[in-house]
């Protein structure tokens, strides 16, 4: 249990500290970097919770893909960063002032909810005996949530196409390979055999 | 020493306010402010996932999942819109982006 609160401290105040250089250092792709430390310590966290699957997930999908597709962004396009950092001190009050209400907010909302001692003793197990985590989500996934699984799946569709589809461009200009056309030639359309006389020239 | 539900529920509501921090500190730079919304959709995940563990109901790791692939798509647009703003206007700060203002 010991072992189980310190793992809890270390991910939690890793992961909070990381999230607070997310949005504060200067250098978007430090910001980057430290986003992907906050991934990892949301995966401890989710493995402490017993969710297995999903730290997994967090780690191929964040780390794996988004957090390098941020990192793609930030490194291609050409920006003068510290240009953009000019008035983040005038915006510091009152983005000080937001956090500090929305934060009590969340707290007067989670302080007012509670569970009563009969409820708890009448809550299940979030998997059930004798399967693991992956086997249970699996089932719940496959059979009563299929549909919203395929549509999450179309969504993951339509965002691949409207990405191609925004960012591809037909550059004029730019000779490229057309290999049906280079199989097809043959050697009539570029090779002609001249009989030239002797003495006279072409 | 038992962490219980309100602790995991601390961390989630501290990684959302740095979300909304996040927003109103860089102003200008849209790049940090899609990373924010990541840092405000891992709380809200965090939020479904220590609820499903504690009230033992899987279906919130289900919708984790839903919101994860919400996200993902939503970076991967965001990006492709920003790459393509970019392009044409070779700034990406946030008060220049006025083109579809009557």
């Amino acid at each position: 249990m010991v072992v189980q609160a310190l793992a809890f401290y270390l991910f939690a105040s890793i992961a909070v500290i990381a999230a607070t250089l997310v949005v504060t250092v200067r250098n978007p792709v430090h910001s980057v970097l430290w986003l992907i430390l906050t991934f990892f310590n949301a995966a401890g966290l989710f493995v402490l919770l017993g969710a297995e699957f999903l730290a997994m997930l967090l780690v191929v999908v964040y780390v794996g893909a988004v957090a390098v597709l941020f990192l793609f962004v930030v490194m291609m396009l050409d920006i003068n960063f510290t240009e953009m950092r000019e008035g983040f001190l005038n915006y510091l009050p009152i983005g000080i002032l937001v956090a500090v209400a929305l934060f009590v907010e969340l707290a007067f909302v989670g302080a007012t909810w509670a569970l009563t001692d009969e409820k708890v003793a009448a809550l299940g197990k979030p998997t059930p005996d004798g399967i693991n985590n992956i086997e249970a989500l699996g089932n719940l996934i496959y059979t009563d949530y299929v549909y919203v699984f395929q549509a999450s799946g179309l969504v993951l569709l339509v965002a691949m196409i409207g990405a191609i589809v925004l960012t591809l461009r037909h550059r004029e200009g730019v000779r490229r390979q057309n290999i049906s056309e280079q199989v097809r030639r043959t050697r009539a359309d570029t090779l002609e055999v001249k009989k030239v006389p002797v003495g006279r020239g072409i | 020493m038992d962490i219980g539900l309100a602790h995991y529920l601390t961390v989630a509501a501290i990684l959302f306010t740095l979300g909304i921090f996040g927003i109103f500190m860089n102003r200008k730079n849209v790049i940090i402010i899609m990373m924010s919304i990541e840092l405000m959709l891992l709380a809200v995940n965090i939020n479904f996932v220590a609820f499903s563990a504690f009230l033992g109901d899987l279906v919130g790791q289900v919708f984790t999942i839903f919101v994860l692939t919400v996200a993902a798509a939503e970076a991967a647009i965001g990006l492709a819109i920003l790459v393509v703003y970019f392009r044409n206007r070779g700034t990406i700060a946030v008060e220049d982006i006025n083109m579809m203002k009557g």
